[in-house]
Parts: structure tokens; C-alpha cells; sequence
């Protein structure tokens, strides 16, 4: 049993107490900033949300190992990178606006759930100011639609539907990735110059968005060179074994086998493909070829000595000879001690890209940054002159036709670019139908807050 | 009618990989009554013993050509493995390109080990259990098993060949007049998981061993009351289901290039096979992975998916449903097994 | 009070007022400081909290009482989630229509699974239960999203774009209210070094949880739940006795089904996008492990559950060198390097590794789940041992 004592000295103390305590606290709603996540002190918080778990694990790491870098160079750690062959001199190595760069990571697990989960985590409580990176178009599409509503800036990662800059883009986000229209314009013309113009296709196509938009992409630009199209597949994305797609293949009539698979399928349906001696065959006179329109260094492993000889593009690749190029592969490969993948090149340049457009527009506000960046030309960041369109978003550039080397001397030239297929080829009306026609639109950019 | 036959090939081929998980799986539910849902990432340690094994043969020497360059400008490492360098090029390459066939003699000891240990260690401890524990406890040790693999080999597929000799294409159907051209592998494969489920079904049917672990899947009771140790004997039959399982994974390397991710691709899948089987019933097991793997390559068909759109997607769960409402244990099962 | 005993009354009086000051409970540590990492009171991993607390409270009703194993409930979980988003897209993004629906389909659809799941036990009622929610996932996935029949819009998930009709919606707000309550809105208090986030999304969803941790607590205690604890300790006595079990466990079955949508519901409603990978087998197996992990038949098990889970996923996965050098900088730079090398492969991308670590080591030290821990714990504060608390004779699950 305890006793309290009241004195009338204790109370008035004990009141005073209680009344700085209440006085302390200030309740703020969010719109005591002008945006989103306003960085107020001396740093500014970007968000990398790569797959770190998952079947794109390891392609997840090399963006981050690319992001890092990319942080360094801002805050002029390192060598610099790409800072001094970049063609906007925004960028002076002491952080963006004055203010040194700090990042956070999360894993977007390839799903779009989680993925949203982690941005979030990000935007909420780290105060990331704009998230980049990604590994799957669906999940670049749902994090697309997150950061539109949250009121920061998106940047994608590897995604190659149309959708992301077509029927589901958006104001607060960009795309410096190519996409599966692209490959397709790209891929044509070198497909038809290497294996003629009557050649009669048979397509493999993953059983979800993007393998849709890539098959209608790659169909319609065969198509109009005078390929004819057999049969068109839709094969499980779970499916771990392509025996049963493939063995219908062999006497379809068909001579080239086009794959728009992804990764861990990627590699299974073209391990299999080679399985069944379809590259030693001859059809109609022709021999069998196989062709797999988006190509990652990754899947380029997976697939080992399978690829070789087999056509596909991509969005860079770090054999490109320009200064750029170089300077990113020399600061990545010296740290790494292994060039850096397509998708580390577009997430490095977006993070650089990010900063430049914060720079030149004067404030981290998205709605500067948009303005920024719409219709930015640039170069020195690896792929060549670069435009970002005013109207998707979308990154307009040279697209890679590569092929699977035949004799590589290391294991990191297991693909050789074929041709450098210009820009003006690949480009494309924003209204264009696959694009989600006069509907689609950006909608107008959000500040949050 | 060519077609017709290669998809029942196909069949067989994805058949025998079920079966030969099923089996394991369906073996450790009869004798030892727990549900291991470690048992997909033993499939999957199998495989990557053949990977381990193909890096270990082509651990190599490195000597620098300065006339060459790598990608930074740095003189080009040359790797000579240690292999063709004791026992020359062409021994040395022969004995790398057979790197999984050689695997199959490392698996079997370290399957073996790792399900003793695993065994002893863990399982052994939850046999009192609920069912929902030991389901805990052996999810969890397949999410560190893949974890630890892919710490060391990464997430991306790793390509591991067969040998050049059995990587071609097979006309089988020649001697019938069916041009039937089929990957060599995966008739190895396929000969392969006949002869070990036969040899496991022998070695159950035909030895004194065999048939007092069948008693005691029966009646484990009355068994022990015999005066036999048959803890000692279960202990080692899921040895045995740990190493079915890690052959098929090692044998299954060439066919499609492992993952560490491939444990839960091939779990769901194989309890699925065990169930629809029937719980406990080893001929089930087999006998209903065969079926799927069959009626899961008719499936993917195009003439199957123009029929019923998305067919191709659910067929074995549909098969698995049709089949568990017609009968209620599943295809072979014994009454009173994992049912409460 | 409310019509349940003093026990049970100080149990729902806890974790109301933990759900309710889980803002200020999961914040214990100053923004700026180094362990602010491990700071879970953040709206979106909150609403996490609650929302996956009802999955997991809603199928213990199932499991922790019949014992029947549900491989399936993430389907569930997943048709409540594109009932919401359509209703988000028809009518306005008002909550309270779109989460009603969302319990309704998820009824309709468990108790035409149930049915015939039901029929089967033990192991075969798990495989069905598994077959059907991948066939439902497989055809959200790619089936039902193709261009001329877009039921789910596939890998990308369901969302509501601008040129959706919504006829209901007038002039109000362009994101999911509850008539005109923001679900985003977040007011934030500073304490000194403290900042606490108080979200209007997490308090619906609080309240949604409390009202269903009270059903399940009054499920628990009737005589209904005494009927399906019957069926777990021994369904063929029971059936021997006269009693027809199935339409007890099919009830269960799809009230449990029904917890599940209004879960899927609440995730639309804090998030207006519906994926279906929320319907594949590995979320069916994560309620599995979130009940079994906190305790399956307890009361407060699987909140617990829930909550470890999604905090691992959320919280470990976020952490990178960069953070772990921060920790340790203070330290030499050897040891520095020596620590963040150690730790290094169980955070970030090896958060996997550490839960299934967690898995392994919480159901063999503790055969009860959080919940026994938490007990034992309780125990050895207060000195009882454990019979005196828990009498064996009582069937009585431990809370």
C-alpha cells in the first residue's frame, strides 16, 4: 500500500510539468510541405526498389550496385563516372542542390504487391523523394500508379511492355528503357536482311502482359516485311519445362522460332529449343532459326552456349564504343570487376538523370522535375543522344540488334552487336494503337502534399 | 500421329521427374508419417551438387596474356583447368563434359548424409508433433536450404550440359516409320527414373530389409513390439527418399538449367502427385505422376487450348480435384493415413 | 462487459489498446537515430499489421478450431480484393460498399469451395483447398485478363483509371474515402526526437480488426466453437454420436473465407490495386505459417503471427550495408567491415534466410507459437509455473 502525499507546492510543480509537456508536441499534418517529402535538411533520401528476392535477384543486385555508383558520383566520390562526358554540366559532384544524397533500398520480390509495399515504405517513412529501379513491367506499372498518388517521381527500372509509357503511363513517371514496339522496329529489318523476307514464324509468348505487347510488337513488324505467322503459343509463366510447346514446333511448318520469354523462361524454353535439334534443322529450305527479342546479360548466362548465333536487341550493351559507354564501364568494372548489365546502365543513368532535371529545374518539387525532363535532350550517359518525350515520357534512342557470339574470349562477350539500329527507326506516334491509342494520357503531374 | 507420340514422351518425361519426387515424398509420409516441405529444396540440393561438381572440375589455373585485353584494358586472364592440366586437354575436357553422369556418384553419399542428418537432427523431434509444426519446421529449413544456395550460386539459372555424346537429338520412331526426333537426355532421364523406382520397389518387395519397413509402414507398433529396431530402418529409408530426390535433380540438370529456386517450383506440384496417388501408396505415387506429366503435355497442345482457353494452366489442379472427388483416397490409397 | 468473461475482457481490452497505440508502440525509437530502422509505425506496414492480423485471425477460426488445413485462403483473400477494386471502379471510391461486396463474393466463393472441399478431410481437404486457389490464381493471372474479357488485368493487377465510369462518385475525392474521410490522410505528431503517424487508413482498418477479433473471441466461447473443437479432437466420435459435422465446418469454412475477402476488401481499400499474385499458393502458405507461428487455437496468436511476418518482409529486407556500416561505425574500421560481413547475408536480400531461420528456431523452442512464448515468458515474471496457469484437464487454448 503506498501513500501519496498532496502538498500544494508538489501539485503546482507537477502541473507545470504536465503543461510544457502538453505544450511541446506540435501536431503536423503532411501539408506543411509544398511536396511530397521536401528534403529540409542537409541530405535528400532516394529510393531504389529492386527485386532482391525472387528469379531476378541477381539482376535486382547489379541495379543496385549501379545505383550506388551512381551516388557516389553525385556526391563526387569515385571517379565521377559519367558526370564529366554528361552533356548537361547541372551536376557538380557536391550532392543535388547543395544537398549530399542518401538512398534506402527495399525488395519489390517481382511482385506487384510487394513492390508497392516497399515504395511505400520508402515514401512513408524513410522520405525518399523518388523511387527508381525495378525488374518486371508489371510492377513497374503498379509502383507507377503508387508514386503518381504519393506525389514523388518514378523512374523505371528494366520494364519492357508498352503499357509502362503507353496505356498505364503517367505524369510522375519516366522510362529510359526501350520497349517491346522498339525491338520489334529494330529487329525486323535485321531479321529480314539475315534470313529473307519469306520466312513463316512460330512464336513462344509468356502468358502475361508483356509477353503480349512483345508478341503483337514483334508480329506486326515481321508481318509488314512479309513474314508470315504460323501459330502463336501462350505458354504458362510458371512453366518450368517447354518440352510440350516445343516439340509441336517441329513439324509446323514453321522455320523460325521466336521466344518472347523473359529470364528464368527465357532460358528454359531456348535450353529446350536446342534440346530438340531445332537450330540443325532445315525447314522449307531454310535453316532453322531461332530469335529472342529482349536479351539481358543475365539470361545471356543462364543460357550459356545456347545462344549462339541467336538474334534478339537490347536497350545498351557495354561493348558501345562511345565516351559515355566507357566512362561507366571503366568506374563500374573497376569496382565490380565486371562490366555492367543493360538494366545497372538505365538505372545508373536514371539516378543521374534525376539529379541533373532536380538541378536545372532548381528544386527536388516533381512537378520542376517533370518540366525538367520533358523533351530533355541528352547525351554522354551510354547509349548515345537521348530524348526524353514530352508526351509519354518515354526515352527515345539508338536500340542494340545483338547476337549470341560464336567464339566469345571471355564470359562477358557472349553477345556481339549486330547493327545499332537509329532512332528515327524505332520512333513511334505517342498515339500510336499499341500505345493505348488517343486515350492514353499522363493525367497531370502531382506535387503530393 | 508424330505429334501425338512425342507428347506422350514429353509426358513421360516430365512424369519421371514427379514420380521420382513423389516417391521420396510419399515414402517419408508412409514410414515416418511426417510432411516434409523440405522435400522439393532436396530436389533441388541434388541438382546443385551436379553444379557444385561441374565448378569444382573447372577450378583452374591463371596465367596472364599480356597480348590480349579483358574489357577494362587489363591484360586477359587465361583459365586453364586444374583437370586438363594433370591429365591433358582432351581427358581433362571429357572429364568436365561428363560432369553430371559424375555427379550421380557424389550425389547418392551426400543425399544420403543429408537426409541422415536432417533425419536425425530435425525430423526425428517432430515425429510427436501436430502435422502443422513439422510443416513449420520443414518450410523453414527449405527457405534456408535455398537461401544458402543462392548466397553461393546467385538466383540466375546455371547451365549445366549433358555430355556432348547424349546431348543430340535421338530419331526414335524410326524403326516404326514415325519421324520421332527426341532430345537424347531426357530418354536418359527417362530410363533413368524407371530404373530407380524399380530398384526402390525391389529393394521394398524383394529384400528382408525392405519387407520389414513395409510392415512397419503398416503397423509401426507391432513391429517395435517384435522386438525390431525400426526407428533405425525408417531413419535410413528417408536417406533413401533424400537421395530419389537428389538424382532427380541431378539427373534433371541438362534438361532445363537449375535454379535455387527450383525446391518450391517442384513442392506444390509433387504434393499434388503424392495426394492424387493416394497417401502412403508408393505405386500411386507413380503411377500418378506419370498421369499428370502426361496430361500435362495433351494440355499444352494447341489444339487442347483452342478447345478449353487456359486449359494448359489448370489442368492438373483440375485433374487433381475430378480426382479426389471420385475417389476419395486418391488413386491408391490406404484408408486412415494423414486423413484426421 | 460485452458479454464476456473477466479474462476475456482484459485480453480485448489489450489489444484494443495496442491496436489503437500502435502508432506510438511501433515508433519507440527517435527518428534520426541509427535504430530507427527498426521502426515498423509507418501507415503502410500498420495497415499491414491489422489487415493481415484479420486474414490470419479469420482462418484460425477454420484451422485453430476444425483443424482442417486450408491451403487456399489466399484466394480468398484475392476475389474480395477485385470485388473492392470493381466497386472502386463502378460505383466511387467510397470504402464502405466496395469492402460489403468484397465479404459477400469472398462468402459466395468459399462456401461453393467449401462444399465441395469439405467433402474430403485431413491431407485431401488440403490439396483440394490448394487446387483450387492455383486455378484461381492461374486464371487472374493470364486467362481472365485477356483483351477481350479483362476481368483482373493480370500480372499488372486491377486499378482504377480515369476513364472508368464510376457512377456514384459526383465530385468526390479521386482516392478511397470513407464518405469523404480520406484513407491516405496522415497527421503526424512530433515529440522531441519522436515523430508518430496517425493514418486514417490504419484506424479503419483498427477498428475493422477489433470488431473481428471480437466475433472471433465470441466464435471461440459459443457453443458453436465448442461443436468445431469437437470435430478437431475427434470428427468420428462426433459423427457416431448422431451429429452431422460437415455443415459445422462448412460454416467455419466460410466464415473464415469471409475474413479473408473483408481483408482482401481493406487491402483495396488502403491501396486500390488488386495483383493476382495476393491468390498464389506461397500467400495461402503464409497465413498457414502466420497462424501456426503465433499459435494456431489461440486468440491473439495469429495477430502475432501476422505481425512477425510482415515485419520481417518489410523491415529486414530494407536493410542494406549502408545502414549496417552506420550502426557500426563508431567502431574501428576492421571490426566494422568484420560485423557488417557477418550480418550481412541475413538482412536485405537474405531476409528470406533469416525467417526461415526464425521458423526453424520458434516451433522447436516454442511447440506453442508466440503465444507459449510469450506465456513462458509471462511466467517466469510472475513466478507461476505452468500448470497452476493452465490446468491440463482444461481444453482451454492458451490466450
Amino acid at each position: 500500500m503506498s501513500k501519496f502525499e498532496f502538498t500544494r507546492r508538489g501539485l503546482i510543480k507537477s502541473g507545470a510539468a504536465v503543461g510544457a509537456g502538453l505544450a511541446m508536441p506540435t501536431i503536423l499534418s503532411r501539408p506543411a510541405f509544398s511536396y511530397t517529402n521536401e528534403p529540409k535538411g542537409g541530405t535528400v533520401t532516394l529510393g531504389f526498389n529492386v527485386p532482391q528476392t525472387g528469379p531476378y535477384a541477381d539482376e535486382g543486385n547489379d541495379e543496385l550496385l549501379a545505383q550506388t555508383l551512381a551516388v557516389e558520383h553525385l556526391n563526387g566520390e569515385g571517379d565521377g563516372g559519367c558526370l564529366a562526358t554528361f552533356s548537361s554540366k547541372a551536376l557538380k559532384g557536391n550532392g543535388i542542390l547543395g544537398k549530399k544524397v542518401q538512398f534506402v533500398t527495399g525488395d519489390t520480390q517481382t511482385k506487384s504487391d510487394a513492390a508497392r509495399a516497399s515504395a511505400k515504405s520508402m515514401i512513408e517513412k524513410d522520405g525518399a523523394i523518388m523511387i527508381n529501379g525495378g525488374s518486371s513491367s508489371g510492377v513497374a506499372v503498379a509502383v507507377q500508379g503508387l508514386c503518381q498518388e504519393a506525389g514523388v517521381i518514378f523512374m523505371a527500372g528494366l520494364t519492357h511492355a508498352n503499357d509502362t509509357t503507353g496505356k498505364d503511363r503517367k505524369a510522375n513517371g519516366f522510362r529510359h528503357f526501350f520497349n517491346a514496339y522498339m525491338s520489334g522496329a529494330a529487329l525486323a529489318p535485321v531479321l529480314a536482311k539475315e534470313m529473307g523476307a519469306d520466312r513463316r514464324a512460330y512464336h513462344l509468348t509468356a502468358d502475361y502482359n508483356w509477353g503480349w505487347t512483345q508478341e503483337e510488337s514483334i508480329k506486326a513488324s515481321t508481318e509488314a516485311l512479309g513474314w508470315e505467322t504460323v501459330n502463336t503459343v501462350k505458354t504458362p509463366l510458371a512453366s518450368t519445362d517447354f518440352s510440350s510447346y516445343i516439340a509441336p514446333v517441329i513439324n509446323a511448318g514453321a522455320d523460325v522460332l521466336v521466344l518472347n520469354h523473359y529470364g528464368g523462361n527465357m532460358v528454359n524454353s531456348l535450353t529446350n529449343a536446342i534440346q530438340f535439334g531445332l537450330l540443325d534443322k532445315a525447314v522449307n529450305g531454310k535453316d532453322f532459326k531461332i530469335v529472342v527479342p529482349l536479351y539481358s546479360e543475365l539470361m545471356a548466362a543462364g543460357a550459356g552456349d545456347n545462344i549462339k548465333g541467336v538474334l534478339g536487341s537490347m536497350n545498351y550493351n557495354w561493348q558501345l564504343e562511345n565516351e559515355g559507354s566507357k566512362a561507366f564501364v571503366k568506374s563500374f568494372g573497376e569496382k565490380h570487376g565486371r562490366p555492367p548489365s543493360n538494366s545497372a546502365q538505365t538505372c545508373y543513368a536514371q539516378v543521374l538523370l534525376y539529379a541533373d532535371a532536380c538541378e536545372r529545374a532548381g528544386t527536388f518539387n516533381p512537378c520542376g522535375v517533370v518540366e525538367a525532363l520533358e523533351g530533355f535532350e541528352f547525351d554522354g550517359l551510354g547509349n548515345g543522344p537521348t530524348s526524353y518525350r514530352k508526351e509519354d515520357h518515354q526515352c527515345f534512342k539508338d536500340v542494340l540488334v545483338v547476337r549470341g557470339a560464336q567464339n566469345p574470349t571471355t564470359k562477358f562477350d557472349t553477345l556481339e552487336i549486330v547493327e545499332i539500329t537509329p532512332v528515327s527507326q524505332v520512333t513511334y506516334p505517342p498515339n500510336h494503337p499499341m500505345f493505348g491509342g488517343d486515350e492514353a494520357t499522363l493525367g497531370k503531374c502531382n506535387p503530393g502534399a | 500421329m508424330d505429334a501425338f507420340f512425342l507428347q506422350v514422351l514429353n509426358g513421360l518425361d516430365k512424369g519421371s521427374a514427379y514420380a521420382l519426387i513423389a516417391l521420396g515424398l510419399t515414402l517419408i509420409f508412409g514410414t515416418l508419417g511426417v510432411v516434409n516441405f523440405a522435400h522439393g529444396a532436396l530436389f533441388m540440393v541434388g541438382a546443385f551438387v551436379a553444379v557444385t561438381l561441374q565448378r569444382v572440375l573447372n577450378l583452374s589455373i591463371v596465367t596472364l596474356d599480356p597480348d590480349k585485353k579483358d574489357f577494362l584494358g587489363n591484360p586477359l586472364q587465361i583459365q586453364t583447368p586444374y583437370v586438363e592440366a594433370w591429365f591433358g586437354e582432351a581427358a581433362g575436357q571429357a572429364i568436365i563434359n561428363w560432369s553430371v553422369p559424375l555427379a550421380i556418384l557424389a550425389a547418392i553419399p551426400i543425399m544420403l548424409l543429408i537426409g541422415y542428418v536432417m533425419e536425425r537432427g530435425l525430423i526425428r523431434h517432430f515425429y510427436k508433433r501436430p502435422h502443422a509444426d513439422q510443416i513449420l519446421v520443414t518450410f523453414g529449413l527449405a527457405i534456408v536450404m535455398q537461401e544458402i544456395v543462392k548466397a553461393i550460386f546467385g538466383a540466375n539459372p546455371i547451365q549445366t550440359p549433358a555430355p556432348d555424346v547424349l546431348a543430340g537429338v535421338w530419331n526414335l520412331g524410326a524403326w516404326l516409320g514415325l519421324s520421332l526426333p527426341y532430345p537424347s537426355w531426357r530418354i536418359v532421364y527417362f530410363v533413368f527414373a524407371a530404373i530407380i523406382i524399380s530398384g526402390v520397389f525391389a529393394f521394398l518387395q524383394f529384400t528382408t530389409f525392405g519387407m520389414v519397413v513395409r510392415a512397419g509402414m503398416a503397423d509401426r507398433e507391432t513391429v517395435g513390439l517384435l522386438g525390431i529396431n525400426i526407428d533405425r530402418r525408417f531413419t535410413l529409408m528417408f536417406g533413401v527418399a533424400a537421395a530419389v530426390a537428389g538424382l532427380a535433380g541431378v539427373m534433371y540438370t541438362p534438361i532445363n538449367p537449375p535454379n535455387y529456386h527450383w525446391g518450391m517450383d517442384f513442392l506444390v506440384l509433387s504434393f499434388v502427385v503424392v495426394v492424387v496417388g493416394g497417401m502412403g501408396s508408393l505405386p500411386g505415387a507413380v503411377l500418378a505422376g506419370f498421369l499428370l506429366g502426361i496430361l500435362e503435355s495433351f494440355a499444352s497442345t494447341t489444339w487442347a487450348t483452342t478447345t478449353v482457353p487456359g486449359i494448359n494452366q489448370i489442368i492438373i489442379y483440375l485433374v487433381a480435384i475430378i480426382i479426389l472427388l471420385a475417389r476419395p483416397r486418391g488413386l491408391m490409397g490406404r484408408k486412415g493415413v494423414m486423413e484426421e | 462487459m460485452f458479454g464476456l468473461d473477466k479474462r476475456d475482457t482484459t485480453l480485448f481490452l489489450f489489444v484494443v489498446a495496442i491496436t489503437l497505440l500502435a502508432p506510438f508502440l511501433l515508433n519507440p525509437f527517435p527518428t534520426e537515430s541509427a535504430l530507427a530502422q527498426f521502426n515498423a509505425g509507418y501507415p503502410d506496414l500498420m495497415q499491414r499489421f491489422v489487415i493481415f492480423g484479420i486474414f490470419a485471425i479469420g482462418f484460425n477460426i477454420l484451422f485453430g478450431l476444425t483443424g482442417y488445413l486450408s491451403f487456399g485462403h489466399a484466394a480468398f483473400l484475392g476475389v474480395g480484393s477485385y470485388a473492392a477494386v470493381w466497386m472502386f471502379k463502378l460505383l466511387s471510391f467510397n470504402i464502405i460498399p466496395a469492402i460489403a461486396l468484397s465479404i459477400i463474393v469472398a462468402g459466395v466463393f468459399s462456401l461453393a469451395i467449401g462444399y465441395v472441399c469439405l467433402r474430403r478431410s485431413g491431407i485431401y481437404f488440403s490439396i483440394l483447398t490448394l487446387a483450387f486457389a492455383q486455378m484461381s490464381f492461374a486464371m487472374a493471372y493470364s486467362v481472365l485478363s485477356n483483351p477481350s474479357f479483362n476481368l483482373t488485368n493480370g500480372e499488372t493487377g486491377l486499378q482504377v483509371y480515369a476513364s472508368d465510369p464510376q457512377y456514384l462518385k459526383g465530385d468526390g475525392p479521386d482516392l478511397t474515402h470513407l464518405f469523404g474521410l480520406e484513407m491516405n490522410a496522415t497527421k503526424t505528431l512530433e515529440l522531441g526526437a519522436w515523430e508518430f503517424q496517425f493514418n486514417t487508413g490504419f484506424y479503419v482498418c483498427a477498428v475493422f480488426m477489433i470488431f473481428a477479433f471480437y466475433i472471433a473471441m465470441r466464435i471461440f466461447r459459443s457453443p458453436f466453437g465448442l461443436m468445431l473443437r469437437a470435430i478437431k479432437t475427434n470428427q468420428t466420435r462426433l459423427n457416431y454420436t448422431g451429429i452431422n459435422s460437415r455443415p459445422y465446418t462448412l460454416a467455419a469454412f466460410v466464415i473464415s473465407g469471409m475474413y479473408a475477402g473483408l481483408a482482401g476488401g481493406l487491402l483495396a481499400a488502403t491501396d486500390p490495386l488488386a495483383g493476382a499474385e495476393r491468390m498464389q499458393w506461397t500467400a495461402s502458405g503464409e497465413v498457414v505459417l502466420m497462424t501456426i507461428l503465433g499459435g494456431a487455437g489461440t486468440l491473439l496468436g495469429p495477430i502475432l503471427g501476422a505481425a512477425f511476418i510482415k515485419y520481417f518482409e518489410n523491415i529486414f529486407s530494407k536493410i542494406n550495408d549502408t545502414v549496417l556500416h552506420s550502426w557500426f561505425s563508431f567502431m574501428p574500421e576492421s571490426i566494422d567491415n568484420f560485423l557488417v560481413a557477418i550480418i550481412h547475408p541475413f538482412v536485405g536480400k537474405g531476409w528470406h534466410l533469416t525467417l526461415g531461420l526464425m521458423f526453424m528456431l520458434i516451433v522447436i523452442f516454442l511447440p506453442g507459437g508466440l503465444v507459449d512464448g510469450g506465456q513462458r515468458i509471462w511466467n517466469r515474471i510472475t513466478g507461476r509455473s505452468r500448470t497452476q496457469n493452465e490446468p491440463v484437464a482444461d481444453p482451454k487454448p492458451a490466450e
